[in-house]
């Protein structure tokens, strides 16, 4: 069973109130850095800990906040990436409604590391209850004498504030987060300047997601030390996972790194197996934007070793064999799946989100939902898998931000793992002219007459 | 510092782009960018034409960077090498560019009243293909009415945001940007405005397609058609120099001044350009030269002409001087000097 760090008070009745919270340990963390630590102690206690930012990326924390500009002289900022916008990914939705006091306590002491009198949380549009949640969270935490003018006489400012986007994905990506901030269109801005250096009205920022500043807390109370202990050589302590899908128990888990794929899928403590006992076909384990994976590589690497929930197991091999741990949006597909229908999904989303400020990310995304499209409904071409392959690798690596290698990525590796679910709708469009055509006659029923055509 | 483009080192003063050392090597070496303008701060960045392959970070770093760089965004180190032209990577990175821009852009260059001065058909040409991948209908907008000077055309947009920067810097007030995301991006006005700063005119000159264009222009001439000469007024607005464009001896357009990258030396308000087309408006400095392979240029006059002698008679008699040479009998020798022609 896996030791719970984030969701260990998530089933203690009331946790959501700042009493119920504070009488069962909260902001012990607070105390403990604010009396006994300096800021730079935190940022080393955060760097021992190997903790990894949990937003997709999965960059150390702990070096990101060292790159932080304290010379400058000017006023610093952190901010919470909350703009949770990743299909398959609900994680810090979780979080942030059933113990919002847990982020609040993150963000007071990630800002105390960091030097930050006035932080943000920037939470997605559509999360308005949960806005309302941290809100009320947040006047508690500062009634309460948590927040203001010299917290628990150290001496230490802090402002929090929750910002409500308007509800685009790209303001997810930290540069646009902080246009949007700034109250400007949510165009990601070209790197560098790192918002370490000029971020937030150009001023030094760090920008983190809710689950890294959750797991900040428990680092300062127990010591990075003992977080590094939890987990599997760099991918240290434990991991949200949002997993959804063709599963027994879809929902959120909070699992330690390194648990093997196959337990995570199949233990009744996770996700219980496949729904319907129907086989399993494919998995994307970090959210939409990382590569597709097919049955034969979910349990095993290509190299024949067990496949572990971290972020060096999962993408072992490249995308040829891999994928990504990313945002850790699970999402399990059964052999009814269709993965082109599917990719096509993901490409539509991809092609509304594109803010259409670069030029392969605008019409790229555009010109491969058209392909997707037409494939699924029956009037693809036999030219158009090569053309799919190719657009993808002309927006990959092109563009302002990774918004273009979220949208290439997906369609690359569906092609690349499915090629002959293509081939198959490509050849027979009369099959595929039911919307759910798998449902009845599964691909690997039809599979021969891709085979056959071939010969 | 010093920087290697394409094999050709330049010494640049900190600070510089990529873009602007290439410019100062000039030739080949100099990326096609879209989006970027000198005389715009924040521009740049956006239609990834400038890619380049830093193949070497710097002295001190020499490790080359993973991806394209946009070169007009990407400052120099010192020892930086960089491959633009020479590299087959940054090739086919602008190849992929350009398709990507033309498959929604309407090839509407024989009705296009910036065919001749525009960018994306110089990009094309040297990077684009002759057939298109392209099969899916191409997008498109309701037109619509941005005010009395300027024609927008949103289907030939490329997004490059030259406009709004232009309208952000240099007027008072923006009443335009850009809307909605993706490929249905847009720039429109807030609410049916209408653009009429005095200095929105310069948005004319700065777009790098035909989307936005001049109404008092539209449809007059074909710009090869045109004279254009360098004149000045006394203007209490702006610098007062510009370019005026003549058909015999009528004032058909009046732009700013650009220079060989395209972009204009010194932005010029709304009066100089909409409302003073006479002759009498203006002194005429004298006729405007552009580079050698312009279409413009087809009209050329500011070549020195040279003084071409045809030596037609001689030409001619040697032809005939050959045939008596032929047809004469060996006992009869030729002998040029007597011989009556």
């Amino acid at each position: 069973m896996s030791q719970k760090i984030l969701l260990d008070k998530i089933n203690i009745p009331g946790i959501k109130t700042y009493e119920v919270y504070r009488a069962n340990g909260g902001y012990a963390s607070v105390e403990k850095a604010l009396k006994t630590l300096t800021p730079d102690e935190v940022v080393e206690e955060v760097k021992t800990s190997g903790l990894r930012g949990r937003g997709g990326a999965g960059f150390p924390a702990g070096m990101k906040w060292s790159f932080i500009d304290k010379k400058s002289g000017k006023p610093r900022h952190l901010v919470c990436n909350a703009d949770e916008s990743e299909p398959g990914t609900f994680k810090d939705r979780y979080l942030m409604e059933f113990i919002p006091h847990l982020l609040i306590e993150g963000m007071i002491t990630s800002s105390y590391a960091l030097g930050a009198n006035r932080s943000y949380i920037y939470i997605r549009g559509e999360y308005m209850w949960v806005f309302k949640i941290l809100e009320r969270a947040i006047a508690e935490a500062k009634a309460a004498g948590w927040l203001g003018k010299n917290i628990l006489g150290s001496g230490f400012d802090l402002e929090l504030y929750v910002h409500c986007g308007a509800g685009a994905y790209i303001c997810g990506e930290e540069t646009a987060l902080i246009e949007s901030l700034e109250g400007k269109r949510g165009n990601p801005r070209i790197k560098p300047p790192f918002p370490a250096v000029s971020g937030l009205w150009a001023n030094p920022t760090v920008v983190n997601n809710v689950e890294t500043i959750a797991a900040v807390p428990w680092i300062v109370n127990n010591s990075g030390a003992d977080y590094a202990k939890i987990g599997i050589g760099r991918s240290t302590g434990t991991k949200l996972i949002s997993a959804s899908g063709h599963i027994k128990n879809p929902g959120v888990y909070e699992i330690e790194l390194g648990l093997s794929v196959y337990e995570f899928m199949n233990s009744d403590e996770y996700l219980g197996g496949m729904s319907s006992d129907r086989p399993l076909k494919a998995f994307v384990p970090g959210g939409s934007s990382v590569p597709v994976l097919p049955a034969h590589l979910i349990y095993k690497t290509a190299a024949g070793e067990d496949r572990l929930m971290t972020y060096e197991s999962l993408s072992d091999g490249g995308f040829a064999t891999g994928s990504m741990l990313g945002s850790g949006g699970f999402i399990v597909y059964n052999d009814t799946s269709c993965i082109v229908r599917n990719t096509w999904n993901f490409s539509r989303f991809y092609h509304h989100e594109s803010c259409g400020q670069c030029t392969p990310c605008r019409e790229g995304t555009g010109w491969m939902e058209k392909v997707l499209h037409r494939i699924e409904n029956g009037h693809g071409r036999e030219e158009d898998i090569e053309l799919l392959l190719s657009i993808q690798s002309k927006i990959e690596g092109n563009t302002i931000c990774p918004l273009g290698d979220a949208a290439a990525w997906p369609v690359a590796a569906a092609i690349r793992h499915f090629r002959d679910e293509f081939e198959y709708h490509i050849r027979f469009p009369e099959k595929i002219k039911n919307r759910d055509h798998f449902v009845a006659e599964p691909f690997e029923k039809v599979k021969h007459l891709v085979a056959k055509q071939e010969v | 510092m010093k920087v290697t483009i394409d094999g050709q080192e330049i010494e640049v003063e900190a600070g510089t782009t990529i873009l602007q050392a290439a410019r100062m090597i000039g030739g080949d070496v100099v990326p096609p960018a879209m989006c970027y303008y000198s005389k715009l701060k924040g521009s740049g960045g956006k239609c990834r034409c400038c890619l380049v392959d830093v193949t070497k970070g710097s002295d001190a770093d020499p490790r080359p960077m993973p991806k394209l760089m946009a070169s007009c965004v990407t400052g120099c180190q010192d020892g930086m090498e960089i491959a633009s032209k020479a590299s087959p990577r940054v090739q086919e990175a602008r190849k992929s560019v350009t398709e990507f821009l033309l498959i929604n852009h309407p090839l509407d260059c024989p009705i296009c009243d910036q065919a001749g001065e525009c960018d994306l058909q110089n990009l094309s040409f040297e990077h684009g293909k002759s057939a298109s991948r392209f099969i899916e209908e191409k997008r498109t907008f309701e037109p619509e009415d941005i005010g009395p000077n300027i024609q927008l055309h949103m289907n030939r947009c490329i997004l490059c945001q030259r406009c709004v920067q232009v309208a952000d810097q240099l007027t008072d007030n923006r009443v335009h940007g850009v809307l909605d995301r993706g490929d249905h991006a847009n720039i429109s006005t807030c609410i049916s405005k209408a653009i009429d700063n005095e200095f929105s005119g310069n948005m004319i000159d700065v777009c790098p397609v035909g989307a936005l264009t001049d109404k008092t222009f539209r449809f007059k001439s074909r710009v090869w058609f045109n004279k254009p000469f360098n004149a000045h007024r006394d203007c209490d607005k702006c610098c007062g120099k510009t370019t005026v464009w003549m058909f015999g001896n009528e004032i058909q357009r009046v732009t700013g001044r650009k220079d060989e990258f395209h972009e204009v030396e010194e932005f010029i308000c709304n009066t100089c350009r909409f409302d003073k087309k006479e002759v009498s408006d203006w002194v005429i400095e004298g006729p405007r030269e552009f580079e050698k392979d312009s279409v413009i240029n087809q009209n050329n006059y500011t070549r020195p002409i040279e003084k071409v002698e045809i030596d037609t008679e001689k030409n001619i008699l040697f032809g005939r001087d050959q045939d008596r040479k032929k047809i004469s009998m060996a006992s009869i020798p030729l002998d040029t000097n007597n011989q009556k022609s």
